[in-house]
């Protein structure tokens, strides 16, 4: 069995590396589907795992292309007159420089994030439930209509970002490979921490957060270390999607509370709450039926979209994980007595 | 910064400016107050937080803009859009809402904003994207010398949300309805036991609630602008004033929705317009962190 699992992780591994060769069409829709993966599976570590459903985790998205963009720039110009300038005139980087904005860019990003997470998350996570869903998404929604009034960092304009320096297919390349690695390491590293103590406490807290707090969990410390985690990895690809989209702008592309902001959600519900598999399943089949809506149902795709979310919600809220596990426990290690219904969890 | 503090001395330099800002302010917020009241009422009875409110409220606003395309005077727009949106709102709670009932309220917070996603695209797809308004044949007031200036428009719009208000408060405390809807917020098993079909109840509630809502669109199209996608501020706007004022207490809402009303234009008017969406979601989170302060004074959570 667990020669069978290695085999089934190694042939998924190569499919990752030689999905760009297989489909050298789709290079920038497959990194988007990593880009789906990632905040689907960030989006489950607090939602899933631990009960908080926030709306507002876009937030950390926007924040990181714009603290991204800031250091890249700032490396080189003066961020203000770059920016009034909208990309006429001064846009030149050296391939030096472009690589180096990218790597600073990404690490103050995610830490900046993370930081945003902690400074944010003391304060909502007092609130419980729906208020906390509204309140994060409050800050979501406040933080980009405040960046598009904010003219040091464009405005409403937004940032134009210089072009990949080489082969622009080659840059693709770059992108899908630097998504896909920050997936596949995201994705072992919450492997890792689900099994640790720390992923024992957080599901202690999504399922009763008082009696945790009364067996000695400092719940606080708890949640803001794993919102903390989520928003950094948040960030991390809110920094590459900026290079990669070249130009941005903030209420559309970095702070899109309803586009990005209720996919991620859409798509962790659609796989199953809960399960490392259930996010990364979801964005799969969301990101498949987004596009085919998309290139078929023109003009009507978002009513579709609206649509998946209501049936996704209403009829099917335990997902594709959630539905095999009810089916199938054996395949989950699930272990149930003759005659009892204790196979959902 | 310099803009900023020159529109405050503003304030203080005439005084009367201070006037207008809070009589306009008072008329959106009345507004805001009848679609607000609308979402107590679902919160409260059935314990859905409905995030398409504002999408039922510029719905609303579309069907009396396409009836008044027609030829339909302006003014009865109002109970059309009441008529139709009651429709919407019952088919609404059939297909969506009587499902989520029961369910935990993240359910029912996303199966709405699905709902809202497909209303506003809906709209979008059938009567386009750009604002529209219904201009009314009145005459505007002036007050102060010419500082202040009340169109008749907007008074009669005020005035109709008024009689709306009253006529829906007298409905809930007179009418048999009214007491079935209150008896089944207070306790929907105990109403149960004595007879009333709770079912029924919950399908009415929703649909008067989205009957509110078009109306008060119905008001806002020949007041101000519609748009498809501004559905989520007036969203938004209920929940600050729902949450500030708490269920079930009407004249909290009132009171909350005109307050609110008064500040944004206040703030519209201190950081400029580009602010007033971000001032109204800033007042969401200002109301939470201070409710959340009194929840934890008494060691509770805000839940």
């Amino acid at each position: 069995m667990t020669a069978l699992r290695y085999l089934l992780y190694a042939v998924l591994l190569v499919i990752t590396v030689l999905a760009p060769f297989i489909f050298p069409d789709f290079r920038t829709q497959l990194a988007t589907l990593w880009l789906m993966i990632i905040v689907a599976l960030t989006w489950d570590m607090t939602g899933g795992q631990m009960g908080y459903n926030s709306l507002g985790n876009i937030f950390f998205y926007g924040t990181g292309m714009y603290v991204a963009a800031v250091i890249a720039i700032g490396l080189v110009y003066d961020v203000g007159v770059y920016t009034s300038a909208s990309g006429g005139g001064i846009n030149e980087f050296t391939p030096v420089q472009y690589f180096a904005g990218i790597g600073l860019g990404m690490l103050g990003a995610g830490l900046f994030c993370a930081a945003c997470a902690i400074v944010i998350g003391y304060i909502t996570f007092g609130l419980r439930g729906p208020y906390f869903a509204i309140g994060t998404l409050g800050v979501a929604i406040a933080a980009g209509e405040l960046v598009s009034n904010w003219d040091w960092v464009g405005g409403g304009q937004g940032i134009t970002l210089p072009v990949y320096p080489a082969d622009l297919d080659e840059g693709k390349l770059f992108f899908y490979y630097v998504f896909a690695i920050i997936g596949v390491v995201l994705f072992i590293f919450l492997k890792w921490l689900y099994s640790t103590r720390f992923g024992a406490a957080i599901n202690a807290i999504r399922d009763d957060e008082e009696k945790a707090e009364a067996m000695g969990i400092h719940t606080m410390r708890y949640k803001l270390t794993a919102w903390a985690l989520a928003a950094f990895f948040v960030g991390l690809v809110g920094a590459i999607s900026a290079f990669q989209l070249i130009s941005f702008e903030p209420l559309e592309t970095a702070y899109q509370t309803i586009n990005l902001g209720i996919f991620m959600v859409v798509c962790v519900l659609l796989g199953g709450k809960g399960t490392l598999w259930g996010p990364v399943v979801g964005a799969i089949l969301f990101h498949l039926f987004k596009e085919i809506t998309w290139n078929y149902l023109l003009g009507w795709q978002w009513v579709a979209l609206g649509a998946l979310i209501v049936v996704t919600v209403v009829y099917f809220q335990d997902g594709l994980m959630g539905w095999l596990m009810h089916r199938k426990p054996g395949w989950f290690g699930i272990r149930i007595d003759e005659g009892s219904d204790g196979a959902r969890k | 910064m310099d803009q900023i503090v020159s529109n405050i001395s503003l304030l203080f330099e005439f005084p009367v400016v201070n006037l207008k800002i809070l009589i306009d302010g008072l008329m959106i917020g009345a507004l805001f107050a009848l679609a607000a009241y609308g979402l107590a009422l679902v919160w409260g009875v059935m314990n859905v937080k409905n995030l398409a409110q504002g999408d039922f409220v510029i719905a609303g606003g579309y069907v009396a803009w396409w009836l008044a395309g027609l030829g339909l005077p302006p003014l009865l727009g109002v109970p059309a859009a009441f008529i139709v949106m009651w429709g919407i709102g019952w088919v609404c709670y059939k297909l969506v809402i009587s499902r989520v009932i029961e369910r935990d309220l993240f359910t029912s917070l996303l199966a709405t904003f699905g709902l809202a996603i497909m209303i506003a695209q809906i709209l979008n797809l059938l009567f386009g994207s750009d604002t529209q308004s219904i201009k009314l044949p009145y005459d505007t007031i002036y007050l102060a010398d010419g500082f202040i200036d009340i169109p008749i428009a907007k008074l009669i719009g005020v005035c109709m949300a008024a009689v709306l208000a009253t006529g829906v408060i007298i409905f809930m405390k007179r009418s048999r309805m009214g007491q079935a809807i209150r008896a089944t917020a207070q306790d929907a098993r105990a109403a149960r036991v004595m007879g009333i079909d709770t079912e029924k109840v919950y399908a009415f509630t929703f649909s008067l609630n989205s009957a509110i809502c078009g109306a008060a669109g119905a008001i806002i199209v020949m007041v101000w602008l519609i748009q498809p996608f501004y559905g989520i501020t007036y969203a938004i706007r209920s929940f600050v004033i729902v949450t500030a004022a708490g269920l079930g207490n009407l004249p909290g809402v009132i009171a909350a929705g005109l307050g609110i009303g008064a500040l944004e234009q206040y703030g519209a008017h201190i950081f400029g317009i580009g602010y007033q969406q971000a001032i109204a979601v800033l007042l969401l989170l200002l109301v939470l962190v201070i409710r959340l302060i009194q929840q934890r004074r008494k060691r509770q959570s805000l839940q």
